[in-house]
């Protein structure tokens, strides 16, 4: 299936997705999805240079506290339409991962791992020291309860989840365009041993650039409109461990190879942990998350799709 | 701002004393990544788990934190001989290490850390002790003895490390499986029992360092994540495997990030660490003193 | 006529470690030429340098007349220069038809001329495969082969790269003596394509009968160079592997 049908098949589903939203009439719906398809979004990014390319990316957070830290900043401005915030919120959160990858991509994946995490920290501490966006204390983004699109009067929070729904179609369509191009293959090679990738022609630093900003760009797209969902925005919530946690648990519990894996993990362990908050408590829920992230690499290391996978192969005979 | 001869130098002073910790903080690490190539980024939350066991024995029965934490040892070290042996069979084995290795020891970070918070809260935590309270004074100079003795008792600590490492047999193994694998092999030692002596041994290390941890700051779960940044920045600045280098390297570590709190704020003092880590990643990643 | 290689007095050291000093080789198009030299004589070290795994401190290493030093590992393949590992580093997680799919892609498809359709692509894939009688696995996955299959992957993908120089890095070690006969007959007919080959190899059977010049790196130093029934004859190199 070409990327138009894919994509065409996408928005139907988001269409469907966002009909049985309408019927519902629960405004909590629209809250708790946009969680969710907030989560797709970082563990596809997440798995664009992570399950791709092997290369793991410890400051997920960051990129996506980026986003929405742009946001605040230029909300102070001069306000802007969110869909402009989240290209920018791209473009500001790609540029410092490229910058990034430049300063640690030439070596062992390990030492990049340990320098996105490095950089998170650096970042949280930048913000919390720049008082213009509310340093420690925090910033307000008020927003109205409804917006006029194009004279219709819509509900702000369906507003803000149509956005995620859109970005989420686009960041899967993206995800599995390059699982089969060329650039797909390459990321592949690097995967598996980036020296013979490199011996065979791979371009292999200038295709982890391009990992690192893609994957970099859709998590910054993914922060952008947060503020605006969250109203109350402090440097602890956007930097939070639960993102990077669950950016990377997500892929890894759904499976790496495929775009499916992290739709299948973001959509699974999100619910879970939506659930969970509100039976039990968010702590809870996040012990949950690392204890299964911990399970599932040492006993299903290439996740629920591979799993399914192996049930199929086996069912036809090798 | 009035700097004084006076202020500079106590913080130069107790940046060193704080130095002489973090080589203790960092020398698990040493073995674990410079020497055995493991890149456990969940050394930290050893440490603070570490840290919340002295607290809570120190708390209830009064016996002194660095006591405790000798006791804990034997624990620790098979703590992490079992880790180790989950990571060998789970990742070094079948050649995972990159991608699934760091998610298992992020993971495992990640599990600790909520564990805590759920057990002991967010408050924070302190030790009591004699030797957390005075001063000793010398001229200009004041060094509170909550950090003389943990920099004391983390040099000690270190130089132990060395002396083990160059000097008896099994130390010398942990060497060379750093080097040469296959020549360990056909030396007949067992190269998996080596690496799981090493990293237990490194583990080990966390129960002192969570001891000296808590003398001389109050603890709360998050604050191992700060120290990753640190430990890493350490051993990379210090060259990965040279004890030496690391103990310069956390010296230099401690002074500049004592200097940045006096003058700048304790609020900048993360960053500084982590600046590093960055910087030297990026301009000279073979460490001041590297091999 | 000038030589396809030339690599002129280069020298690596590793923190006091001389590993080459001073090599000068060079090495005629169409040519086969047998590397030879005990273990840590510096061998892979030269074909790292050559590669672009290694970059060589002094010296230059020139190929096909331009100057290639600096130039990572990847431009040097797509101009022509392609390897085989030691141990064979096969990707994984691709089928044996996708493992050519990579070279192919990246350095034949980036070079200028019309971009090859996917039935193309799969075609050239299959002959490749075919060449080294690995076509009716084309499905199959690296950890299915055998040794001596691994190592005609690993031949085969470096051939994908169409390139006019191959150094063979020990491809035989470790194969049985009809093994041996199957990979050297693969790399006489390359040749005979017109492919430069540098076989790096232990086994003295396979190298006097396939190599043209035999050349023997003794501790990081060339000491032997030309015709291979003259250099086994010369006492330098019958000390270097049987000891004075």
């Amino acid at each position: 299936m070409g990327v138009v049908k894919f994509s065409t098949a996408a928005i139907g589903v988001g269409l469907l997705v966002l009909a049985f939203a309408h019927w519902l009439k629960l405004d909590y719906f629209y809250f708790a999805g946009y969680t969710i398809l907030q989560f797709i979004v970082l563990a596809t990014a997440w798995n664009i240079l992570g399950g791709y390319c092997g290369y793991v990316n410890f400051g997920s957070a960051a990129f996506f506290a980026l986003g929405a830290y742009s946001t605040v900043f230029l909300h102070k401005l001069y306000p802007l339409p969110i869909p402009v915030l989240i290209v920018i919120g791209a473009v500001v959160s790609g540029m410092v991962g490229l910058g990034m990858g430049y300063l640690t991509l030439r070596l062992r994946g390990a030492f990049f791992a340990i320098a996105t995490l490095a950089l998170a920290v650096v970042l949280q501490t930048l913000v919390v020291n720049w008082e213009y966006v509310g340093g420690s204390r925090g910033a307000y983004i008020v927003s109205s309860d409804t917006i006029d699109i194009a004279g219709i009067q819509i509900n702000y929070i369906e507003y803000l989840f149509v956005l995620m729904l859109a970005l989420a179609v686009i960041a899967l369509a993206t995800a599995r365009t390059i699982e089969r191009s060329q650039l797909g293959f390459g990321f592949a090679a690097i995967r598996d041993d980036e020296l013979a990738a490199e011996t065979s022609g791979v371009p292999t630093l200038r295709l982890k650039l391009i990992a690192t900003a893609l994957s970099g760009a859709f998590m910054g797209m993914a922060g952008a409109p947060f503020p605006y969902y969250i109203s109350y925005l402090q440097p602890a919530s956007a930097f939070g461990l639960e993102y990077t946690v669950n950016s990377i648990a997500m892929p890894m519990i759904g499976g790496t190879t495929s775009w499916i894996g992290p739709l299948v993990g973001a959509v699974l362990l999100g619910t879970l942990q939506q659930y969970a908050t509100v039976t039990i408590s968010s702590a809870v829920n996040l012990l949950i998350v690392g204890l299964m992230l911990v399970g599932f690499v040492i006993v299903a290391p290439n996740g629920l799709v591979g799993l399914v996978q192996e049930r199929l192969c086996a069912r036809r005979g090798s | 701002m009035d700097i004084s001869a006076d202020l500079v130098i106590n913080a130069i002073v107790a940046g060193l004393l704080l130095g002489g910790f973090y080589a203790a903080v960092t020398a698990g690490v040493s073995i674990s990544f410079g020497m055995l190539g493991i890149v456990n980024i969940a050394h930290p939350a050893f440490i603070i788990l570490g840290s919340y066991i002295v607290y809570f024995v120190n708390i209830n029965l009064g016996v002194d934190p660095i006591v405790v934490s000798i006791v804990a040892l034997p624990v620790f070290y098979a703590l992490g001989a079992l880790v180790y042996q989950v990571y060998y069979l789970s990742f070094e084995k079948r050649g995972q290490e990159s991608l699934r290795g760091l998610a298992f020891f992020f993971g495992l970070l990640f599990v600790t850390e909520v564990s805590l918070i759920l057990v002991f809260g967010v408050d924070y935590r302190y030790v009591k002790a004699a030797y957390i309270g005075p001063s000793i004074h010398i001229g200009l100079i004041d060094m509170p003895l909550r950090m003389l003795v943990p920099c004391v008792t983390a040099l000690t600590l270190f130089g132990a490390i060395e002396l083990f490492v160059t000097r008896s047999f099994l130390g010398r193994a942990i060497m060379a499986v750093s080097q040469d694998q296959l020549a360990l092999e056909l030396m007949a030692a067992d190269p998996i029992r080596v690496k799981r002596v090493a990293f237990g041994l490194s583990i080990a290390t966390a129960s002192i360092a969570g001891a000296l941890l808590v003398i001389i700051q109050p603890i709360e779960p998050s604050v191992g994540r700060d120290y990753i940044g640190r430990v890493f920045a350490i051993c990379v600045l210090g060259g990965l495997g040279s004890m030496p280098g690391t103990l310069i390297a956390a010296m230099l570590l401690g002074v500049i990030e004592n200097l940045t709190s006096t003058f700048y704020g304790p609020s900048w003092a993360p960053a500084v660490a982590f600046g590093f880590l960055l910087l030297t990643l990026a301009f000279r990643p073979a460490g001041l003193f590297g091999r | 006529m000038t030589a396809l290689l030339h690599v002129d007095n280069i020298s690596k050291r590793f923190y006091g470690f001389v590993a080459l000093d001073d090599i000068d080789l060079e090495v005629q198009a169409g040519e086969r030429l047998g590397l030879i030299g005990p273990n840590g004589s510096g061998k892979s070290t030269l074909v790292n340098c050559i590669c672009g795994a290694l970059q060589n401190e002094s010296g230059s290493v020139h190929f096909d007349g331009h100057l290639i030093d600096g130039l990572p590992a990847h431009q040097r393949t797509r101009r022509g220069l392609a390897r085989t590992f030691q141990l064979p580093r096969p990707f994984h997680s691709l089928t044996l038809a996708d493992n050519l799919r990579i070279p192919l892609l990246y350095t034949v498809h980036a070079r200028s001329g019309p971009l090859r359709s996917t039935g193309d692509l799969d075609a050239r894939c299959h002959d490749l495969l075919d060449m080294v009688g690995l076509a009716d696995k084309a499905k199959r996955m690296p950890r299915d082969l055998t040794q001596v299959e691994m190592r005609k992957l690993e031949l085969a993908r470096a051939v994908a790269a169409e390139p006019k120089l191959l150094i063979a890095d020990e491809s035989m070690a470790g194969l049985s003596h009809s093994e041996v006969g199957d990979i050297l007959a693969l790399l006489v007919q390359l040749n005979e394509r017109g492919i430069t080959i540098i076989l790096i190899e232990h086994i003295m059977s396979a190298v006097m009968s396939f190599s043209q010049r035999l050349a023997v790196l003794v501790s990081g130093k060339k000491v032997a160079d030309g015709k291979p029934e003259d250099v086994v004859r010369d006492p330098e190199v019958v000390r270097a592997y049987l000891g004075e």
